[in-house]
């Protein structure tokens, strides 16, 4: 293990500082959890992504990359010890916690590697709309809000425990009419810049734009701790900022339009260690 | 369309070119090929503030996608566009105007976006708020503001 840990930060030290494309560096956190940040295409993207997807984690510079290797290390962590802590308190008029239906956070191990994901009524849930879901009609408690502090440390802490695993995202049977709508989003040209998602994360994934070093655009670190923003980012919020900077009019976070695309960005991570939380510039 | 054109050379003919008529970005010609012959201004571009114009954030940020050697003064230059340097040396002024004023014009479906353009956009916004804006919306340049980064490109030629 130590032997491992000190390759991992040998290549990282040698890794040249070149413009463009994603770095040959390994991902293994707390000198035992080997991630999974490169992997076969899944078949269903029929080649858009060339033979490999590849995380976010490749695309940022050495010093962010660091910040992923040790726990202690990772500013994501001190939102994870706040949501460990609030999985204990009872709130709302059911006065219950998550730990009483829930025993401990351990047992949504896998959850989020599967996630989002079409429930038994037809309906497309992402994890924010399942730990609503609890809180309003089981704990009878206020929603939280989507991109906030607390929301987001809950989602990052259910998250950790699937942490490693393969993301594995149904896109086929009852979540196609969704993965369709994703991806027909996921093509568009929106605003007056006129640049899809793809246009960025497929066409010049590798490249920069100005100072940005554009990845896949992959959402498997999700929730991320933003080191611009100092917090946990959200899927929706960072969607929500891509198509702003295309000068559009943006989609509300929590709407149909961003579960349907949530989707499809992450059956596009299919084979990729869920990250989460991880670090980001 | 025509209109214009004949208005901007009466007031040529008349005035001696004192009088300068902006195309409306709706109206500008484009042949074949996507080149523009016609200033869009009437005014002769001015090549240093199509310089600023290229590399500031808020104006055309066109560094954000294209190296340009003679502007290494500014930092951070983009890789998704090809390199800037010799480029008059490929593209004559008008092609070049065509190329800045909608680009889509000259290459079909590029990921440059077009300068001079007001509408037929989706989920048009207000600038970066991500707020809706309703078409038409002001062009992402002014006519002038074109011209001078026209005049800059005609500077990078190759020796
Ligand atoms: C104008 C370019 C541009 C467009 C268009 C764009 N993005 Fe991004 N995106 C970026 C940049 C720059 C970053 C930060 C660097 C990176 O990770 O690629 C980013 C980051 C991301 C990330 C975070 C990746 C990570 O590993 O942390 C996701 C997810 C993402 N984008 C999804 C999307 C989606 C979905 C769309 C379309 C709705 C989209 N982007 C459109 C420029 C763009
Ligand atoms: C979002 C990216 C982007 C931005 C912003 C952008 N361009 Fe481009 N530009 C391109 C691409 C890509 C091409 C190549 C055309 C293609 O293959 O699609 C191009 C081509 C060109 C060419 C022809 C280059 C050659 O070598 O033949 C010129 C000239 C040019 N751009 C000027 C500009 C100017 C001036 C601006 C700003 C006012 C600008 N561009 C902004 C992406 C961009």
């Amino acid at each position: 293990m130590k032997l491992k840990a000190l390759t991992a930060v040998l290549l990282i030290s040698a890794a040249p500082v070149l413009a463009g494309g994603p770095d040959d560096d390994t991902l293994v956190i707390n000198e035992e959890i080997e991630m999974i940040t490169k992997t076969a295409a899944p078949a269903h993207l029929d080649g858009a992504l060339g033979d490999q997807v590849i995380s976010g984690w490749h695309y940022r510079t050495d010093e962010t990359q660091s910040l992923e290797l040790d726990d202690f290390e990772n500013p994501s962590m001190i939102f994870v010890d706040q949501a460990i802590d609030a999985f204990d308190v009872a709130e709302g008029a059911a006065g219950k916690s998550c730990a009483d239906c829930h025993n401990d956070p351990e047992s949504f191990a896998g959850l989020t590697a599967t996630m989002p994901k079409v429930d038994g009524t037809g309906t497309l849930v992402v994890m924010e709309d399942l730990i609503n879901t609890c809180r309003t009609e089981r704990m009878e408690a206020e929603p939280w809000k989507w991109s906030g502090d607390d929301m987001q440390a809950m989602v990052a802490l259910i998250g950790l425990q699937s942490r490693g695993m393969p993301v594995d995202v149904k896109f086929d049977g009852a979540a196609a009419p969704y993965w369709e709508q994703g991806k027909e989003m996921y093509y568009t040209r929106y605003g007056q810049l006129e640049l899809s998602c793809a246009n960025c994360h497929e066409d010049n994934n590798g490249n920069y734009i100005r100072a940005d070093h554009l990845s896949q655009g992959q959402t498997n670190g999700f929730p991320t701790y933003r080191l611009k923003q100092a917090k946990l980012i959200s899927k929706h919020n960072r969607f929500r900022g891509c198509i702003r900077d295309t000068r559009a009019e943006t989609f509300a976070e929590g709407s149909d339009e961003f579960r349907a695309l949530e989707l499809y960005v992450a059956t596009r991570g299919n084979g990729l260690s869920v990250e989460t939380p991880a670090v980001r510039q | 369309m025509r209109l214009t054109t004949i208005a901007m050379a009466c007031a040529v003919l008349a005035a001696g070119g004192a009088i300068a008529e902006i195309a409306n970005p709706g109206d500008v010609q484009y042949d074949d090929y996507g080149a523009v012959a016609d200033s869009l201004s009437g005014t002769p571009g001015d090549a240093a503030n199509g310089a600023k114009i290229m590399t500031s954030r808020g104006a055309g940020n066109c560094i954000a996608c294209h190296e340009v050697t003679a502007l290494k003064n500014a930092p951070f230059h983009g890789e998704v566009g090809p390199i800037l340097d010799g480029v008059a040396s490929r593209w004559n002024e008008a092609e070049l105007r065509g190329i800045v004023a909608n680009a889509k014009k000259t290459y079909d479906g590029t990921v440059m976006p077009a300068f001079y353009k007001t509408s037929g956009y989706i989920r048009p916004g207000n600038a970066f708020t991500g707020k809706a804006a309703t078409e038409p919306l002001p062009p992402l340049l002014t006519a002038q503001e074109i011209e001078d980064v026209v005049a800059f490109l005609m500077t990078l030629k190759d020796e």
